[in-house]
């Protein structure tokens, strides 16, 4: 359990957090979102005692960070800028993190086989790969064999089989009762992996709600594309009951307010004929942006889309 | 969804030592300190070029002068000391002792690992302490070892022309002692001074500046006033300690001016430990 209590961080005149208030609740994966610049790595390390609040109380198992008497015990975390010194191999950072806490050398050659790094153990860490150095910075996390895990942006510049990789070890410590928090810009990502979102821009709360309830919001705004000979009929059997149609083209009907279950079925009660009856994808994407659009700090141009939304059929 | 070749699929709860290893605590810190500071490649060349320099500056020194003892001037043979050259390596020494200092600590810094150091001791303080005291040990050990054998390395050489000195003369123990003492409380300066600038061109920069410009400086100075000063300098004060004897008043007393020295280190060290637990990491 992560508590955040009305949490502003100033650097000097740049407000990064404000006035920021959250629960992350335990045994579920939390994602946190926001665009470049929201305050997202800055409330992650004012949760690991690392920077420290201007005003407010972050809390991890109702104490203070600092005061936790086995940190690595209690909560591990993935930072976005590496903390590992690029000189020394990742079996002697490992054991040294190991031995502030007592943990035994044995935990040690357990967590590298975990991520998958026995060949490279014993080979300095300023060589790794991106990939290799974030299976290094988790290894580092399930050390101490945490209840809780915080991620931020674990899978920033790795490549597809490296986020599939980092993907399913999420679920696996979801699965496994631990919470999870971890951040990305990505609400695509997060559908997959999150189960509750919080959602910040500028340094402050957008939205605290389930993926489920963002979903569903999206899909309340997808449209049914309907072809049909019969335009003008279907348009009239539809109207009325929160329908709204719209047309693109002639022979081309967009219906939004009806699934397209109720759209086939009333043509079929007119007799009119369908060519097509597609419901459009609505984007998670699109919905996120919504969430934050004037939030977002440092907007591109033209408002570009991020790549890789993942639709969702309505 | 099939796992990628190198990988588990998913991390089975490994039956792990959770919270049954107990928390953290300072001799833990030290263990911790002590595996970083071997692990890594620089630190292991630094302190064999300290021990190397330490224990080889001496000896090749006291070669050179008996080799051509006959042609040195009667001043240059009334004013040769054994003891000061038996121990005299520490002019090599101290600046990589002082160097790798700075890099105990501004290489944290520099690599981002400080964070991974204070998220498994968030108090802070303990690491800092580790690192000092680990890297004083280390650097105290090695030194009086080094020191050690350059003293008896110079009187078997000098023996021949009846120079040496034995450990138990005047000065001589407390001039080897001293060197490995000057030499610990130099490198916490250094380490102090990483910590608090948090930077290794900057640390080294401030160490050397501090210790070997200053002097410099100072002599640019009126003669009166440079001379008061003078004394009081870290390096002038640090180097009462490891010297057999001085002549004349431009130095402090031997301890005295060990005891000034160990201040300046006590407050760089101590401004460190406030800043380590007042800014953000
Ligand atoms: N140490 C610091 N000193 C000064 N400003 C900072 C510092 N850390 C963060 N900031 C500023 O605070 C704001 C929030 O930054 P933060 O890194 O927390 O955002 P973020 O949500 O993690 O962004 P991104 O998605 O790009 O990682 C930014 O405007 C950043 O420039
Ligand atoms: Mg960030």
């Amino acid at each position: 359990m992560i508590e955040i209590e009305h949490v502003t961080k100033r650097y000097g005149e740049k407000l990064a957090v404000d006035d920021l208030s959250f629960v992350v609740r335990p045994g579920i994966v939390t994602g946190f979102l926001g665009p470049n610049g929201a305050g997202k790595s800055t409330t992650m390390r004012m949760i690991l005692g690392l920077d420290a609040p201007t005003r407010g109380s972050v809390r991890v198992n109702g104490r203070r960070y600092r005061d936790l008497a086995a940190p690595l015990h209690e909560i591990g975390a993935l930072l976005e800028a590496r903390a590992i010194h690029t000189g020394r191999s990742a079996a002697n950072h490992l054991l040294a993190m190991a031995q502030t806490h007592g943990i035994p050398r044995s935990r040690v050659d357990e967590v590298i086989d975990l991520v998958g790094l026995r060949d490279v153990a014993r080979k300095r860490a300023g060589a790794f790969s991106l990939g290799m150095g974030q299976r290094l910075g988790i290894a580092s996390a399930l050390l101490g064999d945490p209840r809780t895990v915080i991620l931020d942006e674990p899978v920033n510049g790795l490549d597809p089989e490296g986020i599939l990789w980092i993907r399913t070890l999420l679920k696996g410590l979801a699965a496994e009762g631990r919470t999870v928090f971890l951040s990305s810009h990505l609400m695509s990502e997060m559908a997959l992996t999150a189960e509750h979102l919080v959602i910040i821009g500028r340094g402050r709360l957008i939205a605290d709600t389930t993926v489920e309830e963002v979903v569903r919001q999206a899909s309340l705004d997808a449209a049914v594309r309907v072809r049909t000979p019969d335009a003008a009929a279907l348009r009239d059997a539809l109207a009325g009951d929160g329908v709204i149609v719209e047309s693109s083209a002639a022979g081309v009907l967009e219906v939004r307010g009806a699934p397209s279950e109720r759209i086939g079925e009333i043509a079929a009660r007119e007799g009119l004929v369908l060519h097509e009856l597609t419901p459009q994808r609505a984007s998670l994407e699109d919905a996120y942006l919504r969430l934050t659009g004037d939030a977002v700090e440092y907007h591109t141009g033209d408002g570009g889309r991020a790549a890789g939304d993942l639709e969702l059929v309505a | 969804m099939s796992a990628p070749a190198l990988s588990p699929a998913v991390p089975g709860r490994v039956a792990g030592p959770a919270a049954a290893g107990g928390g953290v605590t300072q001799a833990r810190v030290v263990r911790a300190e002590w595996t970083k500071l071997w692990s890594l490649r620089s630190t292991r060349w630094s302190l064999l070029a300290a021990v190397v320099a330490q224990a080889a500056l001496g000896i090749i020194v006291a070669a050179a002068q008996m080799s051509r003892w006959g042609s040195l001037s009667p001043h240059d043979r009334a004013t040769f000391d054994s003891i000061d050259v038996g121990v005299g390596g520490y002019h090599l020494s101290q600046l990589a002792i002082g160097v790798l200092g700075v890099l105990v600590i501004s290489g944290e810094y520099s690599t981002g690992m400080i964070r991974s150091s204070l998220m498994a001791a968030p108090r802070r303080l303990p690491v800092l302490w580790a690192k000092l005291g680990v890297y004083a040990a280390v650097t105290f050990v090695l030194m009086l070892v080094s020191a050690l054998v350059s003293f008896f390395g110079v009187q078997a050489i000098v023996s021949g022309h009846h120079l040496q000195h034995g450990l138990g003369d005047p000065h001589a123990l407390r001039a080897v002692v001293g060197t490995a003492l000057f030499l610990t409380v130099l490198g916490a300066l250094a380490l102090g001074l990483g910590a608090l600038l948090r930077n290794t061109a900057g640390g080294i920069a401030a160490f050397v500046g501090l210790m070997f410009v200053l002097p410099g400086v100072v002599a640019l100075l009126p003669g009166s006033i440079g001379d008061s000063i003078s004394p009081y300098l870290p390096i002038n004060a640090a180097f009462t300690v490891a010297t057999s004897t001085f002549d004349g008043p431009h130095h402090l007393a031997t301890w005295t001016g060990f005891a000034v020295f160990c201040g300046y280190a006590a407050i760089v060290v101590l401004a460190a430990a406030v800043q380590l637990v007042r800014r953000d990491a």
